[in-house]
């Protein structure tokens, strides 16, 4: 359960910065009125759905590490048999990464009020999250062609069931990229359309994140280095 | 002292309006609402429903362990899905939906000064996949099989083999789905409760000014958007290996005298997922609690919180705490020695900021002018009964005394008392004080009392001597108690005497139901503020709050939430929204 406990290591460094700037020693008992100190401590200037966003993916990202810190309770079994990463996800890996810079792209142009940039960047990463699903698709076919089936050995049965949740999460994001997208063409408000893209954007960047971190799960470069932390430390 | 002048009120221009949905017809105004009020309203009817199929399952259960061997429609397969349910129902389709889902709907934008949630579609969105998830579990009911009989802690290998209700039918199929569609629905509700708290607050309510009650369940939500992924993990990983044939969690295994497919699994890995959501959902329960009891205290005692910054951090601390003592559960499964020293240590520990509670509790009512009402007789009813049961964690916490106890009725009367009184003990306080402003009339007070003291006395009635008949050794999930050498004489007879209670206390609750739904019309006028209390949402133009909670414009809050009997003030309370300052050494305002 380490990998979990990593995580929520982080939020709760997170959360604990956010807290300190809450003045959590304040008495307000003794604190009448509006006084000017207080203002800081009101919403935050980010907007609400980026803030919503943000918390979503820190329940995502939850959910990952909890899949890895069960791939590696599980992978100290007897019976593990790694199985060979097919070729072609390194191509679906450059896929996504493509297709992140292409809506990072989108939202540049979407400051600049560059409405044809916006189109292409948005049409871009629709495109490629899509090959990066199908990419995925044939990659299981590969897999099952050459005998390694899903519940064969719990290596095979994680990187299934893995890359399974991490597309489902990539197709959740290609319903919210097509709802922008259509605003990108019906002529949406364009700080709505910023505000869109960017969420996007920040969701695009961390199924990529995430999708780096499976990788060196499941080709063991993950495995390795927590064995070399180890010897490290005993 | 800060210095801060009467004149203050600052113009509320600088809070920007939120766009709120407007319902066009009786279906989005009542049904697909977008109102966080309205699916308040639908949360907690859905899950008191639930909650009474649960209810009647432990009659049943009472009813065998009570009376063993008279009813012949009570087999023993049928004992273990009647504990199944009533388990899983109670915890998550009762308690973590009626705190969160209900309490956290209606509470978090009146209390905070917002309009409403600050995503009502996910919002709404959220309540449909609940109703989903409960629909899915009551199905498991009539399904072939009938629903699964693994216990609610659904350990594998036996929650998916033939031996067990429902193990190679639909039930633990429906079980796991069920839960699945319950974590997705939840996730979107959470995510309004948390941003809600974060962005939705009205000027002048920083988060120290905010009430307990929505530090209790802003925290208690977070842990839950944390926790809940472990159970999903769990419950995907469990669904794949009885629908698939992976080996996630079932080693190689005889079934019937047939090698299964299975090989090498680790149940000991699902232990691990489970109780990493399931421990940090005691807290999940209970944090709102505590919040909710802090306010009902102070409220109906007419004092300020004692130590509030305190309550706070506690919250806070016993929140991040409770994510590092699961294993506590497993003791009985084996592990290292230090690992068990390590989980008993942090189990332990949890005791130092909840007992700051209850000590803060208790200053709170020292030499309060206590109004006895129903809401009060609750929340005191809680302190008691938490103390009890936290007193019975502490021996369990350990892990000399929790391996002998484990399987004995005695960890039933623990956690019954602990989460299952205690909490449930709160929500009947908070509607008895809440009520009067979701509807606009008070709740019965004779029928109240006749409530509260049936339940209260009733619960300790039932899990006192369950505390004794587990010391003495009799186990926990036997269907049958009738042959055993260990069930002497007086254990049966004390057995008879708690179905008899049970089913006493079952029926108060029935009288409770009644009360709430002939009090609608027939109440007594409650007014907008009939506990004269300082928070948010007793300061409404409308009761009930109308669409958008607060007139044409959001109140501004000048003061913390507990000003209650402020020496020099010339009623016994001050609203959060009224600008002044009224100690004694300045001018009144």
């Amino acid at each position: 359960m380490s990998v979990i406990l990593v995580f929520l290591l982080v939020i709760a460094g997170f959360a604990g910065w956010w807290l300190s700037h809450q003045r959590l020693t304040a008495k307000p008992w003794l604190e009448q009125g509006l006084a000017g100190d207080l203002v800081g401590l009101e919403r935050s200037a980010l907007p609400t759905a980026k803030i919503g966003l943000g918390v979503f993916l820190a329940v995502v990202g939850c959910l990952f590490s909890l899949f890895t810190s069960a791939y590696f309770m599980r992978m100290g079994l007897p019976d593990w048999r790694p199985l060979p990463l097919p070729r072609l996800l390194w191509l679906n890996t450059g896929v996504l990464v493509l297709s992140s810079v292409a809506l990072q792209c989108a939202v540049i142009a979407a400051r600049r009020g560059q409405t044809d940039m916006v189109r292409l960047g948005l049409a871009t990463a629709g495109l490629t999250a899509l090959a990066f699903l199908i990419g995925q698709l044939m990659a299981w076919r590969q897999l099952t062609d050459d005998g390694y089936l899903l519940d064969s050995n719990p290596a095979n049965s994680f990187f299934y069931l893995i890359t399974a949740m991490h597309g489902l999460h990539i197709l959740g994001g290609l319903v919210g990229l097509g709802r922008t997208s259509t605003g990108a063409w019906n002529g949406a408000r364009p700080e709505r359309l910023r505000l869109g893209i960017e969420l996007c954007a920040m969701y695009w960047h961390f199924l990529l994140f995430v999708w780096l971190g499976i990788l060196a799960v499941l080709a063991g470069w993950a495995a390795t280095f927590v064995s070399i932390c180890q010897r490290l430390l005993t | 002292m800060v210095d801060v002048t009467p004149a203050d009120a600052v113009p509320p221009a600088e809070v920007g309006e939120m766009e709120l949905y407007h319902p066009h017809s009786w279906w989005t105004k009542y049904v697909f609402s977008q109102d966080a009020k309205v699916i308040a309203i639908q949360y907690s009817a859905t899950a008191t429903a639930i909650g009474l199929v649960a209810l009647v399952l432990s009659w049943l259960m009472r009813l065998q362990l009570g009376f063993p061997g008279t009813f012949d429609f009570i087999t023993p397969e049928a004992y273990y899905q009647f504990i199944t349910m009533h388990g899983m129902i109670m915890v998550i389709y009762l308690l973590t939906a009626l705190f969160l889902g209900g309490f956290g709907n209606y509470l978090i934008p009146l209390m905070v000064g917002a309009r409403d949630m600050v995503f009502p579609y996910v919002n709404m969105l959220s309540y449909w996949v609940y109703l989903l998830a409960v629909l899915v579990l009551v199905s498991s009911f009539f399904a072939p099989g009938g629903p699964t009989g693994a216990g609610w802690t659904l350990y594998p290998p036996q929650a998916i083999m033939t031996g067990t209700p429902g193990g190679n039918d639909w039930g633990i199929i429906l079980m796991l789905s069920s839960l699945i569609l319950f974590i997705i629905g939840f996730t979107m509700g959470g995510l309004n409760y948390v941003v809600t708290v974060l962005q939705g607050r009205t000027r002048g309510m920083t988060l120290m000014r905010l009430p307990l009650t929505v530090w209790g369940i802003f925290t208690a939500t977070v842990m839950a958007l944390l926790a809940f992924p472990a159970l999903f993990v769990a419950c995907v990983m469990m669904l794949l290996d009885r629908l698939l044939g992976t080996s996630f969690f079932m080693p190689a295994i005889v079934e019937m005298g047939q090698q299964l497919q299975h090989s090498g699994g680790s149940p000991i890995l699902f232990q691990h997922l489970f109780w990493f959501f399931g421990h940090p959902e005691v807290y999940i329960v209970a944090l709102p609690a505590f919040g909710i009891v802090s306010d009902l205290i102070s409220t109906h005692a007419r004092k300020n919180i004692f130590g509030y910054r305190m309550m706070v951090w506690a919250i806070i601390a016993i929140g991040a705490l409770s994510f590092v003592v699961w294993a506590h559960h497993m003791y009985v499964s084996g592990m290292h020695p230090y690992f068990g020293f390590f989980f008993a240590t942090t189990t332990l520990i949890i005791a130092v900021p909840t007992a700051i509670k209850v000590y803060n509790w208790v200053l709170t009512l020292w030499r309060g002018d206590i109004h006895l009402s129903i809401p009060m007789l609750f929340a005191l009813a809680f302190i008691v009964t938490f103390v009890n049961g936290g007193l019975t964690g502490l021996f369990l916490g350990n892990v000399v005394v929790d391996v002998p106890l484990s399987d004995t009725m005695f960890v039933v009367a623990h956690f019954h008392m602990v989460m299952g009184v205690a909490p449930i003990l709160v929500i009947f306080g908070a509607i008895y004080h809440w009520y009067p402003k979701v509807t606009g009339r008070m709740l019965d007070e004779t029928l109240g009392q006749f409530h509260f003291w049936v339940t209260f006395l009733g619960a300790y009635l039932i899990f006192f001597p369950m505390h004794y008949i587990g010391l003495i050794g009799v186990p926990r999930r036997y269907a049958e108690l009738t042959d055993m050498t260990i069930m002497t004489e007086s254990a049966h007879h004390l057995n008879s005497f708690i179905s008899i209670i049970a089913f006493l206390v079952g029926f108060a609750q029935m009288v409770f139901l009644f009360n709430l739904i002939w009090s609608i019309r027939h109440g007594r006028e409650a007014g907008g503020n009939p506990w004269r209390a300082t928070t948010l949402e007793w300061q409404t133009p409308q009761t009930p709050p109308a669409h958008g909670n607060f007139g044409k414009e959001l109140p501004i809050v000048y003061r913390w939430a507990y000003d209650y009997s402020v020496p020099g003030a010339k009623e016994d309370f001050i609203p959060q929204n009224v600008p002044g300052d009224f100690r004694p050494t300045r001018e009144p305002a």
